[in-house]
């Protein structure tokens, strides 16, 4: 009678004993709600998030946990599927180490934790039925002003999607193309004010190497080195993640997830979908060089 | 009026359409129009329209296949005639502010750099009807145009780091309201206790493109009082009587 009970309950709970440096709770993130000037949020790299999802079987929107640099430690108060993707972070189970894409049943009790960063930034834990945190405007992304937390902390309970166990048989082991994790190719088309740019500075964005700058985060990647320009300041003008932005000090500010609905700055470049999650998973200092492509249009 | 626009693709997955760069209301209207229209044709693969002074985003989904045959099928219904209801319906809000010093940082050093009165600052202030051109920036930030010339100011050097939800404010040529706390460098001289976002409603800011704003110079008391009804959910903005 009580396994009956059990069977029947449709969430779990994953308990955080440490929250890591920067963990979010992201899915697709938060659409069409930019009118009202809310960004869109959501898992910074797409792929791997989406990859993790899908071994498990989820929709690619559900809710997963985006670890940055350094991992949480968590402990299963239920059974469940997991998968990790996306950065390199050595997961353990029980301090046991586990592999990264693949389907993996947890039990009761379990503790998953990190070791050493070693490639990437970021990286997605998926479980069975995703995370069923606070949902806001359709969406479980986090973000300061519009979801009650900003990160997850320590001691939360989280409660996670119903588990089907006859799935766990499946083998899953979806190869994997990390190439992204280590490509510092960023393709981008031209943006709307790019024509503006001197024929000079257009060869230095197209043919220069740039660095990644400290600067960096959810909202923004701003590059080190300065791109020269006489560029006038736009109306005010709709933006979205990618956008590479040009200030007159000749700063470059790549836009990523959480950045805002508009912006005032020339937008010399737009990066593609998949570029914005190559650059999502470089760190600081990393040198990167963007590739023009075009569209027909 | 038809304008001359210009159609460019932004990304693999969306179109941005520009028409002449000004902040003017008959460009905004025009782009509400065209926005309505878009919406009443139901075009698969169209995600969202966000606009701007001069612009609108056509974001896609990434299933589309063909940018630009979506590109072209928005130039057609640019120049169609226009559907009947799918006028743009446009909301006066009056907003209570109230001018006290308390609220009101940068009121006396505005009025000593302008030569003009508090009282004649808060009266041009309160006398314009503004129009919402967009929300941006912040969750509920709008972009108001119509600020009168002579309260143009420009933004301090040293931004402030905190600025209070619901500060009302002035920033070069433009006027507006925090919505929550931010950092700025706007010149502060009220606040109002309506809250502009409210992320558990299904429309989280009240006013939208096209809508007009109008503030009306209230007490500290008066203050106090809608603050109470503000915070609980249960304050009704007052609505300018139009035609019924």
């Amino acid at each position: 009678m009580l396994g009956f009970i059990k069977l029947k309950s449709k969430t779990g709970m994953i308990k955080v004993i440490k929250p890591g440096f920067y963990s979010t709770i992201q899915d697709l993130g938060r659409y069409a709600y930019q009118d009202f000037g809310v960004p869109y949020a959501g898992v910074m790299d797409q792929l791997s998030a989406q990859l993790a999802n899908h071994i498990l079987g989820n929709n690619l929107n559900d809710a997963v946990l985006e670890i940055t640099m350094k991992g949480p430690e968590l402990e299963f108060l239920s059974p469940t599927l997991i998968c990790v993707s996306g950065a390199q972070m050595n997961p353990m189970l029980n301090k046991t180490p586990v592999h990264m894409n693949k389907m993996i049943s947890v039990e009761k009790g379990t503790i998953l934790s990190f070791g050493k960063l070693e490639s990437g930034v970021r990286c997605y834990l998926s479980v069975r039925g995703g995370f069923q945190t606070e949902l806001i405007m359709r969406s479980r992304s986090m973000y300061s002003g519009i979801t009650k937390q900003i990160t997850i902390s320590k001691g939360d309970e989280l409660e996670i999607g119903e588990v089907n166990r006859f799935l766990a048989d499946k083998n899953a082991h979806v190869k994997v193309n990390a190439h992204h994790i280590s490509e510092h190719v960023i393709e981008a088309y031209e943006g709307p004010e790019f024509s503006k740019l001197s024929k000079e500075a257009q060869h230095i964005l197209k043919a220069q190497e740039f660095t990644i700058s400290n600067d960096n985060s959810r909202m923004a990647y701003q590059l080190k080195e300065l791109l020269q320009n006489d560029l006038d300041a736009i109306l005010t003008t709709p933006v979205l993640p990618g956008t590479v932005q040009l200030t007159p000090s000749g700063k470059l500010i790549v836009l990523m997830r959480d950045c805002q609905t508009t912006g005032g700055y020339p937008r010399v470049l737009q990066l593609s979908s998949q570029a914005i999650n190559v650059l999502s998973q470089k760190l600081t200092g990393t040198k990167i060089k963007f590739k023009i492509v075009s569209i027909e249009f | 009026m038809s304008f001359n626009l210009k159609y460019k693709p932004y990304g693999e997955y969306a179109i941005l359409i520009e028409w002449p760069s000004k902040i003017q209301e008959d460009i905004l209207y025009d782009i509400l129009k065209f926005k309505h229209k878009i919406i009443a044709e139901n075009i698969d693969g169209i995600l969202e329209l966000k606009s701007a002074y001069n612009s609108l985003l056509v974001v896609c989904d990434k299933e589309i296949s063909d940018l630009k045959s979506i590109g072209d099928r928005l130039k057609t219904i640019y120049t169609k005639e226009e559907v009947k209801d799918a006028g743009v319906d446009s909301v006066t809000w009056i907003i209570p502010v109230c001018y006290d010093f308390s609220f009101g940082l940068d009121l006396k050093q505005l009025s000593e750099e302008k030569n003009i009165t508090v009282e004649e600052i808060i009266k041009k202030h309160s006398e314009t009807i503004y129009t919402v051109y967009f929300v941006g920036f912040l969750p509920g930030f709008l972009y108001l145009g119509g600020l009168d010339d002579i309260l143009h100011t420009p933004r301090k050097a040293m931004p402030r780091m905190q600025i209070e939800k619901g500060a009302v404010a002035i920033g070069g040529k433009q006027t507006g309201i925090y919505p929550v706390q931010s950092p700025g460098g706007w010149n502060i001289i009220g606040n109002t206790p309506v809250s502009f976002f409210d992320p558990q409603k299904e429309t989280p800011c009240f006013a939208k493109a096209g809508d007009k704003i109008v503030f009306k110079p209230i007490t500290l008391k008066a203050y106090g009082d809608i603050k109470i009804l503000a915070d609980a959910g249960v304050y009704q903005i007052e609505i300018e009587n139009g035609h019924d």
